[in-house]
């Protein structure tokens, strides 16, 4: 069976995050009040041949653990559907 | 006479200043493609800074997967001298090879500058032999520098005499001021200044050469 994987990266809360502010700020300059706790982060996605769904989400896990996120400052999230 | 390995991955772009850098701290040194598997007969090895992989996903995250660096682990292993230059600290760290990880320069400042740095240990293969508090002059060039770990990592380096490098004027926001650490043992070091950029009076500074010629000191002793 063909699965689609969405792996979403984010640093860990308490890392910081220059880029985020950074956008955070360019938000307030574009003139948008309100805007606050801005983050930024990466999504992945792919496709995993697996025969369960559950297989093909221990293979994304195991893709986002060892080598998408560094566990020291991210955090990951894993989403598989059946394509 | 020391024979240094300096590892060159798509992307390195320091290798030629670490061996001429190497070369005057009086080593032999070779450059040694990220395929290799081999690196009988090196006494010291070098991850030279640059932009290893193109730094894609993570600074060093791809270059941990390059055929040489099971090599690389093994001769750390076995009590060989490493160090590792700016992208070499961030191949080491994403290779597990040193703890915690470089994360982007607080408010997002490329550094291209000197830096003092200032020696927090002597007990590395780079500062053996230089005196705790020795202050150095050397250059910074990287976007991706700011040191990071958790507080119980932090503590052990701290407990075990890890901090090789403080800077002196923290550019990056690194915690605790670090500039550069080794492993428990001492023989795995990873700094972001570039020793190799201070080793002649005509470019500004030698302070380099000595971090260098402790490094190429260890490699009798090793």
């Amino acid at each position: 069976m063909r699965f689609s994987a969405t792996v979403t990266v984010r640093l860990r809360p308490g890392i910081a995050d220059p880029e985020g502010s950074t956008i955070e700020r360019a938000i307030s300059a574009l003139g948008i009040a309100g805007i606050s706790g801005l983050r930024g982060g990466r999504s992945f996605t792919f496709e995993v041949e697996a025969d369960s769904e559950s297989a093909a989400t221990a293979v994304a896990v195991d893709v986002a653990t060892r080598l998408l996120s560094n566990p020291v400052i991210e955090d990951h999230a894993v989403s598989i559907e059946a394509k | 006479m020391s024979r240094a390995a300096v590892i060159v991955f798509p992307g390195s772009n320091c290798e030629h200043d670490a061996v001429s850098g190497l070369e005057l701290a009086g080593a032999s040194a070779e450059l040694v493609w990220h395929t290799e598997t081999d690196l009988s007969g090196y006494d010291l090895v070098v991850l030279p800074g640059g932009f290893a992989h193109g730094d894609y996903l993570r600074a060093g995250a791809l270059a941990r997967l390059s055929p040489i660096m099971d090599t690389v682990a093994n001769f750390a292993a076995a009590g060989g001298p490493v160090v590792g230059i700016c992208n070499g600290f961030q191949v080491l760290t994403e290779a597990g090879m040193l703890p915690g990880a470089l994360q982007k320069n607080a408010h997002l400042k490329f550094h291209c500058k000197d830096s003092t740095l200032i020696v927090a240990s002597s007990r590395s293969v780079l500062t053996r032999g230089v005196a705790v508090g020795t202050e150095l002059s050397i250059p910074i060039n990287h976007f991706s520098g700011s040191y990071v770990c958790d507080e119980e990592t932090l503590q052990r380096l701290q407990d075990n005499d890890q901090v090789v490098l403080r800077y002196a004027e923290n550019p990056n926001g690194s915690l605790d001021d670090i500039a550069g650490i080794s492993n428990d043992a001492g023989n795995v070091v990873g700094l972001m200044p570039h020793p190799e950029r201070a080793c002649s009076a005509l470019l500004g500074s030698t302070d380099g050469l000595v971090l260098l010629q402790a490094f190429v000191g260890a490699a009798v002793s090793a």
